[in-house]
């Protein structure tokens, strides 16, 4: 055994049950090893409803790639919720990374982000993740990109083109891409990165296209070709609202081609009354009403269910949600899950309310 | 104390079924107004508890490398008993009960907490959870009431060996945590026979529960002695008596939960098709407070407010002060006996039962306050109990 983890083993026995890192963590959270985390050190208001957001990542912190997005989990009225947000910095050479958010009406997480945390507070963080990035190749691209959706794509602009004291910086990286951008939104006051994308255009990064609903009225995405004139040279990457993003798709089988998209809202979740309950591990579907738990559904079903009192005091029938909402039946309330959200849930006392997804 | 099926005058007689169901949706009501105020402040409570039950366990274990010294191992000692107390009730009990699962934070959750104790979480939150919350006082199911080596009820026989039965308890109270072990593995049930013994569902169990023994001995009975050096005995002994402290108090909060003179038991038949109207009373009537300053409050892991925990397992903790008053306001309203006393009463009171039940029926009589007279707003009615069984 190495030295090292001989060290480990005796340190974990100096503090059983708990691990060395539970009294680490009170001191050093963002240490190597640590449960990946970072410390707001900047929130920097971009627009009324926008602000970027500096943080310091954990030492684990593997780094991304321009475009990429970090789920990142706060703790809401003393309740962890994850979200994803692009990462609007290429790589920075001070190691910190930063996010740009609008605060969506009701929005939990986003208005907390914006308005409610104060510098030095700590956020979860995992590991950078997605693959709207750009081709390494290079080529001619079209960017559409629709309100906070011009988020990835500023961090991959920022990237091909830093701006320093003496404007934008063109490396020899660059050099193979040739780059519009159509930007949609709804008033130019509120848009993030206005800015920056006249910035970019000015200096001759990039063609910018910009349209604001208020002034241009909404985009109809039959204008695309009379506005970009060279649309079918052009790959293009979107990103933005649902329903612009269906349109494209639709336009852009139509005509053979190339899109890739990036969606925030990753799918609208149905709450109803009963649902399709999936018991993933045993691969068990069922068809549950509003009112039928889901420990009975499970049983019912031929799924070995973990149980206790059956009424909701002992938590001896926890489960992880995976995805999906559950209803509770004391008292009506909704709990609604994605993937990675870490939800788990009674399922003694909760019945489908919506598609749901268990663990088990 | 008689099962109370068994009573002359059942002190929820005077109930009809209405009466009964409204008293579970009043106390639901004061479920959800907790449910709906429930957030940041309470999350920034356990949070804080924690960080300073482990600085405090820290800064004792630290105190303790130089034990040889006495006032050293004066302050550490004592620190550590505290840690170790808070540890347990405040935050293990509370946490395993699923009374923080809502904030969604993986290290603070019922499904994976484990703590300072003998008995392993799963099999603690089996027997604990499952069986004890929601059989409270149904004598036969629920195992709290005795662990199983008492005699806990006028209608349980005696025989001699009862007489020793104080003595049992001391020493239960004094190696609590690994009574509670051999308890949550049902050892003596298990070891009774030879076809429970060899079952593998045991030894799994068993297994398990050695396992954890073993590495909370090795920590504090080798490790932390060895590192202090030349204050190894002394840290030894500290740690020891810092053990034996939260034993013996933790032992001596839990009886006063359901053991005090005048707490009802049930029958086993008498649960069966129970309306949640029903279940809610027989918390009611199966359980007593202790009342007492905050500070002793916290010290129990607020099952001094054993009551509304009962009512409410899955509350925070920090909140069943805040709500005992409207609790405490409804047994009023439908007269039924809130059982609240100081601590060395609570104690002194299920001490005299362990007394009482370890002689024959008859010999020890139960003490004058199990003979209540109860005013209600609906009535006034009196309603006697007998004396004693
Ligand atoms: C891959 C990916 C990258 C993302 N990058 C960014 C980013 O860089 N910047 C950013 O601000 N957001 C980004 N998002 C969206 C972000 O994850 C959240 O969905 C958003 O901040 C709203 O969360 P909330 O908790 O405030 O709203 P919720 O409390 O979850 O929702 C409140 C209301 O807002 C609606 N809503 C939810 N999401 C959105 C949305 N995206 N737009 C409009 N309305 C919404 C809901 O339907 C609901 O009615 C990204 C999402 C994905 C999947
Ligand atoms: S089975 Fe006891 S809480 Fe669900």
């Amino acid at each position: 055994m190495r030295v090292r983890d001989r060290v480990t083993r005796v340190a974990e026995a100096v503090t059983t049950p708990l691990l060395p890192a539970d009294y680490l963590d009170l001191f050093h959270p963002l240490r190597s090893g640590a449960p990946l985390r970072g410390r707001i050190e900047h929130v920097q208001p971009e627009t009324a409803d926008a602000a970027t957001i500096v943080i310091r990542p954990g030492a684990d912190w593997a780094g991304h790639v321009p475009g990429q997005y970090v789920r990142l989990g706060i703790d809401v009225d003393g309740v962890r919720l994850w979200r994803a947000y692009s990462l609007t910095h290429g790589p920075r050479a001070d190691g910190r990374i930063s996010i740009t958010v609008k605060a969506v009406a009701d929005g939990k997480v986003s208005h907390h982000l914006v308005h409610g945390m104060p510098v030095g507070s700590l956020v979860h963080l995992e590991q950078a993740t997605g693959d709207f990035v750009l081709p390494p190749e290079g080529g001619k691209l079209l960017f559409v990109t629709a309100g906070s959706g011009i988020t990835p794509v500023i961090g991959m602009l920022r990237n091909l083109f830093p701006v320093t004291d003496d404007g934008v910086v063109r490396l020899p990286r660059s050099d193979a891409f040739d780059i519009t951008v159509l930007h949609v939104a709804p008033g130019e006051p509120h848009s993030i990165f206005a800015a920056d994308l006249r910035a970019l255009a000015a200096a001759g990064a990039i063609d910018l296209i910009a349209r604001y609903d208020d002034v241009h009225g909404v985009l109809d995405v039959e204008d695309l070709s009379r506005l970009v004139p060279d649309l079918d040279a052009r790959t293009t990457f979107a990103c933005g609202p649902a329903g612009l993003l269906d349109a494209l798709e639709a336009h852009h089988s139509g005509r053979g081609l190339e899109l890739f998209t990036e969606q925030f809202r990753p799918t609208t979740r149905v709450v109803g009354e009963g649902g399709t309950v999936t018991y993933a591990r045993t691969g068990t579907v069922v068809e549950a009403d509003g009112a039928t738990a889901l420990l009975d559904a499970g049983e019912a079903a031929g799924v070995l269910m973990p149980s206790g009192c059956r009424m909701g005091v002992c938590f001896g029938c926890v489960l992880p949600l995976r995805q999906g909402s559950v209803r509770d039946l004391r008292n009506g309330e909704v709990t609604t899950a994605e993937p990675g959200d870490g939800v788990v849930v009674q399922t003694c006392i909760n019945a489908a309310a919506g598609p749901c997804e268990l663990e088990i | 104390m008689t099962t109370i099926q068994k009573k002359a005058a059942n002190p929820a007689a005077h109930l009809s079924p209405e009466d009964v169901e409204e008293i579970g949706r009043r106390l639901d009501e004061i479920r959800q107004s907790v449910l709906d105020t429930r957030g940041e402040r309470d999350a920034a409570y356990i949070r804080r508890v924690i960080d300073a039950q482990r600085k405090l366990e820290l800064g004792s274990r630290a105190v303790l490398l130089f034990s040889i010294l006495p006032p050293a191992w004066v302050v550490g000692t004592t620190g550590l008993a505290i840690a170790k107390i808070i540890e347990n009730m405040e935050i293990g009990h509370n946490v395993m009960h699923g009374q923080w699962d809502w904030m969604r934070d993986p290290k603070i959750h019922s499904t994976t907490w484990e703590w300072d104790n003998a008995s392993p979480a799963d099999q603690w939150k089996h027997s604990h959870n499952e069986l004890h919350h929601t059989y409270t006082n149904v004598v036969g199911k629920d195992n709290d009431l005795g662990y199983g080596i008492m005699r806990v009820d006028e209608e349980q026989r005696w025989h001699p060996m009862y007489l020793a039965q104080p003595l049992w308890n001391f020493i239960n109270a004094c190696f609590f945590e690994y009574g509670i072990a051999a308890y949550d593995l049902e050892l003596g049930k298990n070891l009774a026979s030879k076809k429970r013994r060899s079952s593998p569902d045991f030894k799994a169990r068993a297994k398990v529960t050695l396992k954890k023994i073993r590495n909370q001995m090795t920590k504090d009975y080798v490790l932390h002695p060895l590192l202090s050096g030349p204050s190894a005995l002394t840290t030894l002994s500290a740690n020891f008596t810092a053990n034996l402290v939260r034993n013996l108090w933790t032992h001596s909060v839990i009886m006063c939960g359901h053991f005090p003179e005048g707490v009802e038991t049930f029958e086993k038949t008498s649960i069966d098709g129970e309306t949640r109207g029903e279940w809610y009373l027989r918390q009611m009537l199966g359980s007593a407070n202790i009342s007492g300053s905050q500070a002793m409050h916290f010290m129990t892991g607020n099952l001094s407010h054993q009551v509304e925990h009962h009512l409410f397992p899955d509350l925070p903790s920090n909140r069943y002060a805040e709500i005992a008053p409207q609790v405490r306001a409804l047994f009023d309203e439908y007269g039924l006996r809130y059982h609240s006393a100081p601590l060395v009463a609570q104690v002194a009171s299920a001490w005299h039962k362990v007394f009482r039940l370890s002689l024959p029926n008859g010999f020890m009589e139960a003490p004058a306050s199990s003979v209540t007279l109860l005013a209600t707003k609906r009535g006034r009615r009196e309603l006697r109990r007998r004396p004693a069984a």
